[in-house]
């Protein structure tokens, strides 16, 4: 279903559907919660379908490129943080000496993790440091 | 003899003042020092081609940099495109400051237009124009706030403490940065835990080395990152070492960890980095934000930002700096609004600087605002500083103008000060960190700033930090050490700001909390379509901005003159002897007294007792052998006619007359009302040997001499911004007591001696 902004803000329209990444829902991370240790960081992230529901309203409200960002960001939310900081390292100039180097990024995106979106988008990003030439070395 | 002096001593003036501190650069496009245009800015212009952007402002696509291909890529809208470029830029730019064209309207055109299409739109309106289409454009209704909280020692006591009294003054959002770099896990935990105390809903971000600032975010301390910096020029964005993908994928990054994020750019920055492409300031920075709006990201802090300095010494530069918030606004993109980097050294142009923005409202005025003082600002002092706060707070008062800030009460801040270093001692204390003595925190609770502290010092701070780092310490830990140690209300608040991340309501644009709920671009729409509509100041917000210390009113004045009417008691007695009779001898002179000088009102402006002044006269009188008779008038409360009615019963025709004030005239009988001898209207500056002066003169004059006129000698004090307002209460109570008609009275005064 996609949400509107007569959806917004999702934390008071349908506080019980919006969950942590082990399903913990919002009214459950309380304070008694947190000092009995049954919520943890990873209780406190984001998931994909936040994320996506926050681009339906994104795109509702006349923000499609905002909206994008969100579901590139929904694409991410499983991937490692190690990995996130390495594409990101990867991206920076003179980093990747080749195209291939970000290529190979790009499809561990697509296949390890399905993010079709960063993928392509690494991917625009390696044809672009090649036609201004961006892989060159760097002291 | 007066030497002659080469050049005019204003000039000599002139150099003294803070103004000459600052330097002022020459246009030179070529050098990239234009602010709305350069020869080397392309005109406008876009070719779609199958639904694709195939020329760019005059540059083809083959021959599109890094940031021309993602622009067209990822910012412009081809289906708007063809339209948008088509239209007149003069006639957008009426529509601009047209309240009946709907934002939403215009909004839909920048999403097909180019750079500089937007930047030649902008600068065909002036300043005033400006500020007005910035008001009607900014994304969310509701005006906003941010503040710098830092200080010279990475003391994370006395972050937290001035974090808390940020969040009282109703900072939206607080940011922290380090002189160390390795302190920032330090600052973070200390902002986050004192920014949680006394209420909910302060974002909070620690600016830091991008890497280490995801991390911060990822352990829950921090809530957004707004230092992700963008470049107008190819050139400076890789010397910055990133690229638009690069850039743009933090920012997806950023979003899948459920952390507000913005962009950071502004004018000057490629200027400084040495590669400006001789274009102009406007158009570099209209290729910004377009990169911004492609990128996703839902919003940006510009107007010059460190760039703002130098963009200030280029002639147009501040507004220069208006028009970059305009695009910034136009492309609804949240707006975090510059006013930070203190791009001058005259507190004129300081205030001149800021009172656009306050009048017409951004996301966050101020990104943000030094709430410490100058010396403890880590990223450089502001444009108004925790010196300057009480200005800004009184400015919001004048002008009926929400700035986001709410005056506080000393006590206030004391107790949440109090509050705050208990809190983050705890949490340290309960995690092992380290254990603040109470001379620290006594030092910091009551500090200015770190100057006035004996707490943690840089060295301290960098284990502390180093340890929160290893030791995996998150906010969970922070919250949790909270509660333990009583401080349950700061760790309900503290797990409420990381909930907030759970449903990424505060993603979208110009997302901020007020009263514990989201307040963005989509809840919160700017709908301005004139007056009446937009963002108006409620009466109960309107009695908050009023709120500011050391108000007077009438109650205040009556209950200190209250306090010197015993005092006066002991020194004079006033006895009314009946109707006042004309004199006829040419020694008679008469002092005019006004309804309630003595009865209600017993000091003068300048604090002297009524009896010393009118003892000053009388001596005075009497040293000439002269006599000086007392009458109190109850028809006029008036100076002049005091005079002038005192100088009537005169058998010399010289008359005083004296309010109780201390605002006094001699007057000669015969003469017109306002055309008296000598007039002293300075009370506030009016000392006793100037009264006593005054009484030698009018004897002089009933003497048939001439002296030389009393000189009050003032130095250009404001005296009625320093005593209008306690004059006119004191000047309603004399003219309350006054009587139409009302007889003059004798009055016999006994002056008693007493010390």
């Amino acid at each position: 279903m996609t949400l509107t902004r007569a959806d917004y803000p999702l934390a008071e329209t349908q506080p019980g559907a919006v969950t942590g990444k082990h399903g913990k829902a919002l009214p459950e991370i309380t304070l008694d919660a947190v000092l009995a240790g049954e919520v943890t960081m990873e209780d406190l992230r984001i998931t994909p379908q936040a994320l996506q529901a926050q681009a339906d309203v994104a795109r509702d409200v006349g923000r499609p490129t905002l909206a994008l960002n969100f579901e590139r960001g929904a694409e991410l939310v499983e991937v490692p943080q190690d990995f996130i900081m390495q594409v990101y390292e990867l991206l920076r100039p003179g980093r990747a000496k080749s195209k291939e180097e970000l290529l190979e990024a790009a499809a561990t995106m697509r296949e390890t993790y399905q993010a079709e979106r960063i993928a392509r988008f690494i991917e625009e990003a390696a044809e672009t440091y090649a036609a201004r030439g961006l892989f060159t070395f760097r002291f | 003899m007066t030497p002659k002096l080469n050049r005019w001593k204003r000039f000599a003036d002139w150099d003294e003042r803070p103004l000459r501190l600052d330097k002022f650069a020459a246009e030179d496009p070529t050098n990239g020092f234009s602010a709305f245009s350069s020869p080397a800015d392309p005109k406008p212009g876009i070719g779609i081609k199958g639904g694709r952007v195939v020329s760019l402002d005059g540059v083809l696509e083959h021959d599109y940099d890094m940031i021309d291909r993602f622009i067209a890529r990822h910012h412009i809208d081809p289906e708007v495109a063809s339209e948008a470029m088509a239209l007149d830029s003069a006639t957008v730019a009426r529509w601009l400051v047209d309240m009946n064209v709907p934002r939403e309207t215009l909004v839909r055109l920048a999403h097909g237009m180019t750079p500089a299409k937007l930047a030649e739109v902008v600068s065909q309106l002036n300043a005033l124009e400006i500020a007005f289409a910035y008001s009607k454009m900014r994304a969310r209704k509701t005006p906003g706030n941010q503040a710098h909280v830092t200080n010279a020692k990475d003391d994370p006591l006395q972050l937290a403490a001035d974090a808390a009294t940020a969040v009282a003054l109703g900072f939206d959002e607080i940011e922290t940065t380090m002189r160390v770099s390795r302190n920032a896990w330090s600052n973070a935990v200390a902002c986050a835990v004192g920014g949680a105390v006394g209420r909910w809903g302060t974002l909070f971000q620690c600016s830091s080395e991008e890497a280490e600032e995801l991390r911060i975010a990822m352990a829950g301390f921090t809530s957004y990152a707004e230092t992700v910096s963008v470049y107008g020029t190819e050139k400076s964005f890789t010397d910055g070492d990133d690229t638009p993908w690069s850039k743009a994928f933090l920012a997806a990054a950023y979003a899948s960890r459920g952390v507000k994020m913005r962009c950071t750019s502004g004018a000057g920055s490629e200027l400084l980095m040495g590669f400006h492409e001789a274009k102009s300031l406007l158009y570099l920075e209209a290729r910004c934000l377009c990169l911004q709006r492609g990128m996703g990201v839902q919003g940006t802090q510009n107007g010059g930002i460190d760039g703002a300095p130098l963009t200030a010494t280029i002639p147009g530069g501040v507004r220069e700096l208006m028009a970059e918030n305009l695009i910034a606004v136009w492309l609804d993109l949240e707006c975090a609004s510059g006013n930070d980097a203190r791009s001058t050294e005259s507190e004129i142009r300081v205030g001149a600087k800021i009172l656009p923005y306050l009048i017409a409202g951004s996301d966050l005025i101020c990104s943000g605002m030094g709430s410490i003082l100058k010396y403890d600002n880590s990223f450089n002092p502001s444009l108004i500083n925790g010196e300057e706060l009480e200005d800004y707070l009184v400015l919001q008062r004048d002008f009926e103008a929400d700035g986001g800030l709410t005056p506080l009460p000393e006590s206030r801040a004391i107790e949440l000060r109090e509050r705050a270093v208990a809190a983050i001692a705890a949490v340290f204390e309960e995690l092992g960190l380290s254990t603040p003595t109470e001379d620290m925190k006594t030092s910091v609770v009551y500090a200015s700033g770190s100057d006035d502290t004996c707490s943690l010092m840089p060295r301290d701070v960098s284990f502390i930090s180093e340890a929160i780092k290893e030791r995996g310490i998150t906010v969970i830990d922070a919250i949790k050490a909270l509660a333990n140690r009583g401080f349950r209300e700061e760790a309900e608040n503290l797990l409420n700001v990381v909930k907030l991340r759970l449903s990424g309501d505060y993603l979208q644009t110009s997302a901020m909390i007020r009263n514990g709920r989201i307040v963005s671009a989509v809840n919160d729409p700017n709908d301005y379509l004139g007056p009446g509509s937009g963002y108006r100041v409620s009466e109960e917000r309107r009695l908050q901005l009023n709120d500011i210390r050391d108000v007077l009113d009438q109650k205040e004045v009556l209950r200190s003159e209250a306090l010197h009417e015993k005092d006066e008691a002991r020194h004079i007695r006033y006895r009314n002897l009946g109707p006042a009779a004309n004199g006829s001898a040419t020694d008679d002179l008469v002092i005019g007294i006004s309804p309630a000088f003595g009865l209600k009102l017993y000091r003068t402006t300048a604090g002297h007792r009524l009896s010393e002044v009118l003892g000053a006269m009388l001596d005075a009188i009497r040293a000439r052998g002269l006599k000086a008779r007392v009458v109190r008038f109850r028809h006029t409360a008036d100076t002049s006619f005091l005079g002038l009615s005192a100088a009537r019963l005169a058998g010399s025709g010289i008359g005083i007359g004296i309010q109780a004030k201390g605002t006094a005239v001699i007057h000669q009988r015969d003469r017109q009302p306002h055309n008296n001898l000598e007039l002293f209207s300075n009370a506030p500056i009016t000392r006793l040997e100037h009264y006593r002066a005054l009484g030698a003169n009018a004897a002089a004059y009933a003497l048939g001499e001439m002296p030389e006129p009393i000189v009050v000698p003032q130095r250009g004090e404001a005296m009625g911004s320093r005593h209008h307002a306690r004059v006119a209460l004191i000047y309603a109570i004399e003219t309350g007591l006054t009587e139409a008609g009302a007889a003059p009275e004798e009055v016999d005064v006994v002056l008693t001696g007493a010390k």
